[in-house]
């Protein structure tokens, strides 16, 4: 498959996300969101890191370093995700709602 | 083996100690340990300085190297002294005369408070310490360190008595007067620097730096350089800050404004002798503005009522004659008038302050009169100094005016004419001055008769030595016409003056020239003497001055010319810059910023909402912006 699918993929789901967190005020969806932007840049991390592997051919780990730092973005990502949802519910117990327009409370 | 005259460094070191001590001890010290600090060190000077001149004398002459005061790229500048003929000489006139002055100081400023009277001596300290840094420095940048430093202690000890508001703005002309001729000084100095790369007197007057020189630029130095002596020794046209340096205490004007600072120009001069040689012009222009000063600081002195004052005019008046022998090469002759100038002046600027004690302050002459009753000593010591500057052969000034007629003579018989012309109002002035004051019948209150008195001895005792001084030291310079070889002040400095004697085409005068001249001027300075003498111990002139007396009396109205011509236009345009530069600029760009920042804040305000999807947006848009400006302006 050309590589310009997956560009086009990514770039797509990467749209999509920024524009959820812009317009949506759930707190969760805007979570979806960026894990949905992640992941669009982890699949371009992986389709140019193939890319270059068919590219190179002769030597086996050519490439390899676009697929290791995908590790490493799932890792942090899911760091975020366990302490970000942290914050969620706290917020949730504390004004019962998680719209992130309440959460303007220290303009005042 | 170190040459012996490394020590040098002891002759300034002990002025300093002193300046430290009683400057901040004045409080603690008592009047007596204040004055023997004071007088102690320059006494100590004094002694290291004697056996200095016999060293050189001696034939040993030395430049002390101490460290180096600045190092920039290629430029070097040495703390360094040079002793020789020149430079002992001045530091024997300095430290001699400044010990004797010291000493009367002690007496005469004993009703200041203990506190004051440490200020004075401190400041009195830190003057010779000034002075003998600009006499001894072996390069320009040290002695402008010393000239700085002795305009400052004239500035301090002319306002000595800060609580009169006259004395400061009287000490504040004089610093500024100075500041302008300093300014000259300093762009010569960069000038010289540029061209040559060196300072330091010895390299500069070197053969190989002089070919680094045009003529054109040596014109330009030495002129510059000379501007700068106008101002310190009180020349045509910065001047008028002299006399008005008489607000200070009399032995601060004895020492400072007569005997040692207001010299250091000639001291200057003397020593880039070799530039001045080199440029004609410059040497012309010096005469031409000596003699001017000569002629109308004496003209003034004729119609002045103010002891001191007449004393100032008349150091005007004989530092224009100093410039004259300058300007005609006769340096020689400049140095010796140093020389006598500074013990006959000293003397008499004593001998007023002696008779300004015993008046309980008064110095007006009108009100005196027939005080050689009361004060003999100060009597017969004034009239020798009266008779020394008048040039009555056989004392001091006699020799080395003299001296400088001649030179003048040689040059141009006009400078001559106009020289002797001033010789004689000198004379006429001077007897004016002492007959008026200690001759006829008194003219003061009856309290002042009462309080009339002989000073102590610490008075007197100068006044006695400067007396001796000014009768014998002219016989160190007895001319060639008179008895051959006898001019040993000329053999003394020959090394000195040496290279313009190459440089400069002498002119001869033969001896019946000369002795025609002398005799012919002498006869004429007695006839003026006696007339003056005999007229004003009879009447005194006391009446108010009409006509031109008046115009002599308010000193040519040279203070309101230049009143008008640049203090009151400064003035204005500084009036100006305030109400209207000041006013609409300065403050229009001060406040615009304040308003622009405040009008900013405002506007920008709505960016800081508190929603967080609207940074985030924000920053999505500029992200894209950023990109779609990359894409299109990439190399």
């Amino acid at each position: 498959m050309p590589i310009n699918y997956y560009i086009f993929l990514a770039i797509a789901l990467f749209s999509i996300g920024v524009v959820g967190v812009l317009t949506r005020r759930n707190a969760i969806i805007i979570f979806m969101c960026i894990e949905l932007m992640l992941n669009s840049v982890n699949l371009l991390l992986v389709a140019f890191s193939k890319m270059h592997h068919l590219a190179a051919g002769a030597t086996p780990t050519t490439g390899i370093d676009g697929q290791l730092f995908v590790f490493f973005i799932m890792v942090v990502a899911a760091a975020e995700v366990s302490v970000g949802l942290a914050i969620i519910v706290m917020m949730y117990r504390n004004i019962h709602s998680v719209d992130v327009n309440f959460l303007n409370r220290l303009k005042h | 083996m170190k040459n012996a005259l490394q020590l040098a460094y002891l002759i300034p070191l002990f002025p300093l100690l002193g300046f430290l001590l009683n400057g901040l001890g004045r409080k603690y010290f008592s009047k007596g340990l204040i004055g023997t600090i004071g007088s102690g060190a320059i006494l100590a000077s004094f002694a290291v300085s004697l056996w200095v001149f016999f060293q050189v004398k001696s034939g040993n002459t030395h430049v002390a190297h101490y460290f180096n005061f600045i190092s920039v790229g290629d430029l070097k500048i040495p703390f360094a002294f040079q002793i020789d003929q020149l430079s002992s000489l001045f530091l024997l006139i300095i430290t001699g005369i400044g010990f004797l002055i010291h000493l009367y100081s002690t007496a005469y400023m004993h009703d200041e408070k203990p506190e004051h009277f440490g200020r004075y001596f401190a400041y009195l300290n830190l003057f010779v310490f000034s002075m003998l840094l600009l006499v001894m420095g072996a390069n320009f940048v040290i002695m402008f360190i010393g000239w700085e430093g002795v305009g400052l202690c004239s500035y301090l000890l002319i306002g000595f008595w800060f609580k009169k508001d006259e004395y400061n703005k009287a000490a504040s002309k004089a610093f500024i007067m100075n500041r302008i001729g300093d300014l000259a000084f300093l762009i010569a100095l960069f000038w010289l620097i540029n061209k040559t790369g060196t300072v330091t007197f010895l390299e500069v007057f070197s053969a190989e730096s002089l070919s680094k020189l045009s003529d054109r630029d040596i014109t330009v130095i030495t002129a510059l350089l000379f501007v700068g002596a106008t101002g310190k020794s009180a020349q045509i046209p910065l001047y008028t800050w002299l006399p008005d340096a008489m607000a200070g205490p009399t032995p601060v004007s004895a020492l400072i404004h007569a005997a040692t600072m207001v010299t250091a120009g000639i001291y200057m001069i003397a020593r880039s002798n070799v530039l001045y040689s080199m440029a004609p012009a410059v040497m012309t222009v010096i005469a031409v503005v000596g003699l001017a000063t000569a002629l109308l600081a004496a003209t003034i002195a004729l119609k002045q009522n103010d002891i001191k004052k007449v004393l100032a005019y008349s150091t005007v008046s004989q530092l224009g004659y100093m410039f004259l022998a300058l300007g005609t090469g006769s340096y020689v002759a400049a140095v010796f008038h140093v020389m006598t100038h500074a013990f006959f002046k000293a003397l008499m600027f004593l001998g007023s302050g002696s008779v300004i004690h015993a008046m309980g302050g008064e110095q007006d002459i009108r009100k005196m009169g027939g005080l050689s009753k009361y004060m003999k000593i100060t009597n017969i010591t004034f009239l020798i100094g009266c008779l020394a500057i008048a040039g009555i052969p056989g004392l001091s000034g006699f020799f080395s005016k003299d001296e400088i007629l001649a030179g003048a003579f040689a040059t141009s018989p006009v400078f001559y004419a106009i020289g002797l012309f001033t010789a004689l109002l000198t004379a006429f002035y001077m007897f004016r001055l002492y007959a008026t004051t200690f001759r006829g019948s008194f003219r003061g209150t009856h309290e002042q008769e009462h309080h009339l008195h002989e000073s102590p001895a610490a008075m007197t005792i100068p006044l006695i030595v400067l007396a001796v001084l000014s009768i014998v030291g002219g016989y160190v310079g007895v001319p060639e016409f008179i008895a051959a070889g006898a001019h040993s002040l000329k053999d003394f400095l020959h090394p000195i003056f040496e290279p313009s004697y190459k440089i400069l085409q002498e002119h001869h005068v033969s001896h019946e020239t000369e002795w025609g001249l002398t005799i012919g001027s002498t006869i004429a300075i007695l006839a003026v003497v006696i007339y003056a003498w005999t007229r004003f111990s009879k009447k005194p002139d006391l009446a108010e001055p009409q006509g031109i007396g008046k115009v002599l009396a308010n000193k040519w109205y040279v203070d309101e010319i230049y009143d008008a011509v640049i203090v009151k236009p400064l003035n204005k345009l500084g009036a100006l810059l305030n109400n209207i530069f000041e006013t609409k600029v300065i403050d229009g760009i001060v406040n615009g910023v304040g308003r622009l920042v405040n009008y900013g804040g405002r506007q920008l305000r709505w960016v800081q909402s508190g929603q967080v999807g609207l940074y985030v947006l924000l920053m999505v848009l500029s992200m894209i912006v950023i990109f779609v400006l990359q894409f299109f302006f990439r190399k």
